[in-house]
């Protein structure tokens, strides 16, 4: 029955549905998880690394984080190469505006909504993600406390068991001494020693 | 009238611009700054019809800060040069900028470099260039006193008496500079060789 409506985006079922919007929803809810969280002194990114064969020649740190101003980055869940297209006109259009508003974080999904967050999370068990993150943000967080919630959320969000660096990225924007926004990408050496820090995962165990 | 001009020294580049706004036979302004800062290590002194100036310089600077947030790394000074060029040109048979370019810029591969670009696109690596009323006399003071790798102290000197020459031998020379300088350590203002100064208006 819904076959007749399921085609295209433009075309809405009898019960008023838009089912490519849907189904695109749901696309996204396979993706590897990304969580922002805001805190008072910057704005906290983490992302599950999905693909992270040995032979995969990476050109670039990050597979999910993409700087797209000096003072703007987003974290990406979903078909990447739809998100190239988003990440181009985000490039293009920030060069044409010079504005400044103060730590934000937004999360937008296929259907086109979009709205400002104190904290969000996007792709696979955002659901579960996003409860504890409503649990556990409270106002007035640090950016450390910060990057400690995003690490413990996916932790438990993760499917794998153990935490590591290769299969994390963590990235931040905030405000460096001078005064200049800084985005910053966690190096995974920083990134290990953090999770040990905040007891999200073991110290490697010599195993050889 | 407008000077802009500049040199390659030993491990930088260093250029000059007039800091008039004219038009007419009034000056309304003589703190305009005519030297933008492209990215981190890259200088663009610009002549010009004052509009076409300040859209095309801050086309290209946001053209190059884009490519940087695409592919990860910067432009050379050389393309970014290249590319200003093929701006200018493809705007020459349609809607052309009445801008003259000296862009300054440093490459860890190559060193400090300098490029000519006139308003009719056209492009010269130079070790010394200068553009508009000024380029009489600032040209013919560095053919006599440029050599290759000058300090910077000998191009701040040699920049000076270029201003002295233009204030002393220009009827029309005016009254301020700005002096920027390129190396290693990045794009920066250097100095201001002031004459004048813009009167504060008057509190109400």
């Amino acid at each position: 029955m819904s076959r007749r409506y399921d085609s295209r985006t433009t075309i809405f079922s009898p019960e008023g549905r838009l089912y490519q919007v849907e189904y695109a929803m749901e696309a996204i809810g396979n993706a590897g998880t990304a969580i922002g969280i805001l805190s008072k002194d910057g704005v906290v990114l983490v992302g599950e690394k999905k693909v992270t064969s040995k032979l995969l020649q990476t050109s670039t740190s990050t597979e999910k984080m993409y700087k797209i101003d000096d003072h703007v980055a987003c974290a990406v869940a979903g078909i990447m190469s739809d998100a190239n297209i988003l990440i181009n006109t985000a490039r293009v259009q920030a060069q044409r505006w010079d504005k400044n508003f103060g730590f934000q974080l937004y999360m937008s999904d296929p259907s086109g909504n979009y709205g400002g967050w104190k904290a969000a999370a996007i792709g696979a068990n955002n659901q579960a993600a996003q409860s504890i993150l409503k649990q556990d943000y409270k106002d007035e967080i640090t950016r450390e406390e910060a990057v400690q919630l995003a690490l413990k959320v996916l932790s438990k969000t993760m499917d794998s068991t153990s935490l590591t660096s290769d299969k994390l990225e963590l990235a931040e924007v905030f405000l460096s001494p001078s005064g200049k926004v800084k985005y910053q990408v966690c190096s995974p050496e920083t990134l290990t020693k953090l999770l040990v820090k905040f007891g999200v995962t073991q110290p490697a165990t010599e195993t050889a | 009238m407008e000077c802009v001009f500049g040199l390659v020294g030993n491990g930088f580049a260093i250029v000059a611009a007039d800091t008039s706004a004219v038009h007419s036979i009034l000056v309304h302004k003589s703190n305009e700054d005519k030297i933008m800062l492209l990215d981190s290590h890259k200088l663009i002194a610009a002549s010009g019809e004052p509009g076409d100036r300040v859209q095309f310089t801050e086309y290209i600077q946001k053209n190059v800060a884009l490519y940087q947030f695409r592919n990860g790394i910067p432009l050379t000074t050389a393309a970014a040069a290249n590319f200003t060029r093929g701006e200018l040109a493809t705007a020459l048979r349609k809607n052309p900028y009445s801008v003259n370019i000296l862009l300054a810029g440093y490459d860890k591969e190559t060193g400090p470099s300098l490029y000519y670009i006139d308003y009719i696109a056209t492009l010269h690596k130079v070790e010394k260039g200068a553009f508009g009323y000024g380029s009489y006399f600032s040209l013919s003071m560095m053919d006599r006193h440029f050599h290759s790798g000058m300090s910077v102290e000998e191009a701040v000197d040699l920049v000076d008496k270029c201003i002295m020459e233009i204030r002393s031998r220009l009827v029309v020379a005016p009254p301020n500079f700005v002096i920027k300088i390129v190396d290693k350590d990045g794009a920066r203002e250097y100095a201001w060789r002031e004459s004048v100064k813009d009167n504060p208006a008057p509190s109400a």
